[in-house]
């Protein structure tokens, strides 16, 4: 890693240290977002799910406010090299966090008609799931925070833990539809919920690429990809 | 501005350089001004010279056209070239050298006589025109090629002090022009002009590229970034990383680089 002497204009490092708060905070918010929806799903619990939703608004302001930041620093600072990257990288992960929010967002307004019905037994992997991808989260922020590009890359192998829950929750999810066509409506939500951590899961790896980029100036490798399910007919 | 630019070749195509530097140190008197400096100048490319104060990029410029003659207690070692020939042989004439290598200053000089005398000056120096008729040419085509024309036809009499600031700039760059260089050194050509002139050069000097090789000293990153194919980085005397502009600014490979141009120099 390279080491970071200060600007000579102090007020740059505040601005970019302002930035780099704004993005983590987003970071901690999306890991409880996901986490509680999870919960919120498993526990039955609509109220905590209402919650969940309104706390949405929240990343979206904070999405706001980093990329007026950055607007701001591209305007007056007029950053090049690490710093330019930064800042673009900066510009982009808020907007990856903002997405990531709104999954979370969605499993919580799905809990809502999964609990109207008896309970889908595969579901249970569910919360193993939001585990791994909230882990992901918050070491790829670390990485941001530390601008660890050894941390960044050993991320993109995580991602395929999180497709292999995903793969054997669909396979899981088509058999019990099959064998009980009366819970094909809250399987199909719970579907949902995977393919929403599958698809943070996603979103939080090619945070680490930038993050990788950002600080190397290089592009990571071509990451493996273990999500088979568009390809699956029946679950044999 | 431009009537008619040249076509301008494509970036990356590799040719012979126009001008070489090899293993040059610039003395002032006890005190070393450049280290080992080697470097190739493409014809064909825009080439910024970056660096801190004192780094010893505009030393260097004005070794490129032996501008640092003039300067006494100032020693030349190493081999630079044009075209393969010595710059610093003995039969080589220096008049004709700054003819084939102009050079335009950070504070506009115009001569002080009419915008046409000056662009005329070099041309007659050089006996470039037979006739009346030739000069009038000779100075219409610089001007043009400067995109003064327009602002300066009507007042080819007047005086060149009396333009403003970008346009006494603009006057040089014809001045440069008119003697027909193949390399033009800018020292700084926009640190004394306001931001709306400093894009009329900036214009002038893309709409130059390819027709001939063109140096620019610049504190102004941003301009280095924008007007140039190649930027190379000076500190201390020496040339710390030459590479593509845009490799430079967005992934330097030295840190010496990448601190200065992101402001944590020093």
């Amino acid at each position: 890693m390279a080491e970071f002497a200060a600007h000579t204009v102090k007020s740059f490092d505040e601005d970019i240290a302002q930035l780099r708060a704004v993005i983590t905070r987003m970071g901690g918010l999306c890991e409880t977002q996901i986490a509680e929806s999870v919960d919120a799903l498993m526990s039955r619990n609509s109220e905590a799910a209402q919650t969940i939703i309104e706390n949405d608004k929240r990343l979206d302001a904070l999405e706001a406010e980093a990329e007026a930041l950055a607007v701001r620093i591209i305007a007056l600072r007029a950053p090049l090299a690490d710093d330019l990257r930064e800042i673009v990288a900066a510009l982009k992960i808020a907007g990856v966090l903002e997405r990531i929010g709104d999954y979370a967002k969605n499993i919580a307004k799905r809990s809502a008609v999964v609990a109207q019905s008896q309970p889908v037994a595969p579901a249970v992997i569910i919360p193993e799931m939001a585990r791994v991808v909230v882990e992901i989260i918050r070491d790829t922020l670390d990485a941001f925070v530390d601008r660890d590009p050894v941390k960044a890359v050993a991320l993109l192998q995580r991602d395929q833990q999180v497709d292999e829950y995903y793969n054997s929750l669909f396979r899981a999810l088509l058999t019990f539809m099959m064998e009980n066509p009366h819970y094909i409506t809250p399987s199909t939500h719970l579907l949902f919920v995977a393919k929403n951590l599958e698809r943070i899961g996603d979103h939080a790896t090619s945070v680490a690429e930038m993050v990788y980029y950002s600080v190397t100036g290089q592009r990571p490798a071509e990451r493996p990809k273990n999500d088979f399910t568009s390809t699956v007919y029946s679950p044999e | 501005m431009n009537q008619n630019p040249a076509p301008k070749p494509a970036i990356g195509h590799n040719a012979v350089p126009k001008m070489t530097a090899r293993d040059v140190n610039v003395f002032y008197g006890q005190k070393q001004a450049i280290k080992n400096v080697s470097i190739d100048i493409s014809a064909e490319h825009v080439t910024a010279f970056i660096g801190p104060s004192g780094c010893g990029k505009s030393t260097f410029l004005r070794c490129l056209n032996r501008m640092n003659d003039t300067v006494d207690g100032a020693r030349v070692e190493g081999r630079i070239e044009l075209d393969g020939e010595d710059v610093y042989a003995s039969n080589m004439d220096v008049v004709q050298l700054r003819a084939r290598v102009g050079m335009v200053f950070q504070k506009p000089n115009p001569f002080p006589k009419s915008i046409y005398e000056n662009v005329a000056y070099g041309p007659r120096l050089h006996g470039l025109a037979r006739s009346k008729a030739d000069m009038d040419e000779i100075v219409e085509s610089a001007l043009k090629r400067a995109g003064l024309w327009d602002e300066a036809k009507d007042r080819l009499g007047e005086s060149g002090t009396a333009m403003s600031g970008g346009q006494q700039q603009r006057l040089c760059i014809a001045r440069a022009i008119a003697v027909d260089p193949e390399v033009i050194l800018m020292d700084e050509p926009c640190s004394a002009l306001d931001p709306i002139a400093t894009a009329r050069i900036e214009e002038l000097i893309d709409e130059l590229r390819g027709r001939y090789a063109i140096v620019i000293v610049t504190h102004n990153m941003q301009q280095a970034a924008r007007v140039s194919q190649k930027t190379a980085f000076f500190h201390l005397g020496t040339l710390v990383e030459y590479d593509d502009t845009s490799s430079i600014f967005t992934n330097p490979k030295a840190t010496r680089t990448k601190d200065y141009i992101t402001g944590r120099y020093g």
